[in-house]
């Protein structure tokens, strides 16, 4: 019955990445949990996983914040390529 | 009932969607060079194309799903070039201890966490630096999943990738940028 319940650190730690999204189903977390009873490897990658979960938000919170466009002079050469082409 | 019909006006794409099809191709492959060329290549193909526009969509979605397809050739072509030589393996896969921690990569304790985790520009530049060093393929799905905070199933469909092949992609992606951050910030 539990060898069905027994993963590798790749599949444990593939769980793992996927719960940071919230979605790893019920089954895999009962698999990583097992898992880490016997890995102390795999609870650390956890572990810092979590806290290098909250620095990405952080960085994406950033980028969304950021905007870019193009200067005028290139969108003044986009136009003059467009109207190249159309013609 | 009869449903609208859109029509192109070419002359005001640069003007009413320029920025944001510069935006939308930043935001997955994060290069501002290359998202300018791909954004060109999308009008320039935009006009090409103009005779088969039907007016069912908006003339924004009809321009970002030709930008979609300009995002994904260039995707396919890196990813048949350069993307699978960089791959960083960190489990052994084979022999009897296949899916094990390869030695050299098992996580080690970090140093003063709590004094290194502050958020600054010097942090968020060593991050940008490890998702560089990720081989193109992930460092896009890492960014879309991540950073844009796309649904699974969106970037599947974009990518046409299946979800398991994405859950294999950012579980390399972030081993590889873990490991990254470890020997560059944390325990630097």
């Amino acid at each position: 019955m539990f060898r069905n319940l027994k993963i590798t650190c790749d599949q444990a730690t593939t769980i793992c990445d996927k719960n940071q999204y919230g979605e790893a189903s019920i089954k895999e977390l009962i698999k990583l949990n097992i898992h880490f009873i016997k890995c102390r490897i795999c609870a650390r990658y956890s572990k810092q996983n979590t806290m290098l979960s909250s620095l990405y938000k952080g960085h994406a919170q950033y980028c969304k914040d950021l905007k870019h466009s193009l200067s005028l002079k290139e969108k003044k050469d986009l136009k003059v390529l467009l109207k190249k082409n159309k013609e | 009932m009869t449903e609208e019909k859109h029509a192109l006006t070419p002359n005001k794409w640069i003007d009413n969607y320029a920025d944001y099809l510069y935006n939308f191709t930043i935001s997955r492959v994060n290069n501002t060079d290359l998202a300018k060329d791909l954004v060109q290549e999308a009008f320039l193909a935009g006009l090409k194309s103009a005779k088969s526009f039907q007016g069912k969509a908006t003339e924004r979605t009809w321009l970002v799903s030709i930008l979609k397809r300009k995002i994904i050739d260039h995707y396919r072509k890196t990813n048949s070039k350069k993307g699978k030589a960089e791959v960083r393996m960190n489990f052994y896969d084979d022999g009897e201890n296949k899916g094990s921690w390869l030695e050299e990569r098992v996580p080690q304790n970090w140093d003063n966490t709590s004094e290194k985790q502050i958020e600054n520009e010097e942090l968020r530049y060593q991050l940008e630096a490890c998702i560089d060093k990720l081989p193109e393929k992930y460092a896009m799905v890492f960014r879309m999943k991540t950073v844009q905070e796309f649904e699974t199933e969106e970037i599947c469909k974009e990518l046409g990738i299946s979800s398991s092949n994405l859950w294999v992609i950012i579980h390399r992606a972030r081993t590889q940028l873990r490991k990254c951050m470890e020997d560059n910030w944390f325990n630097n």
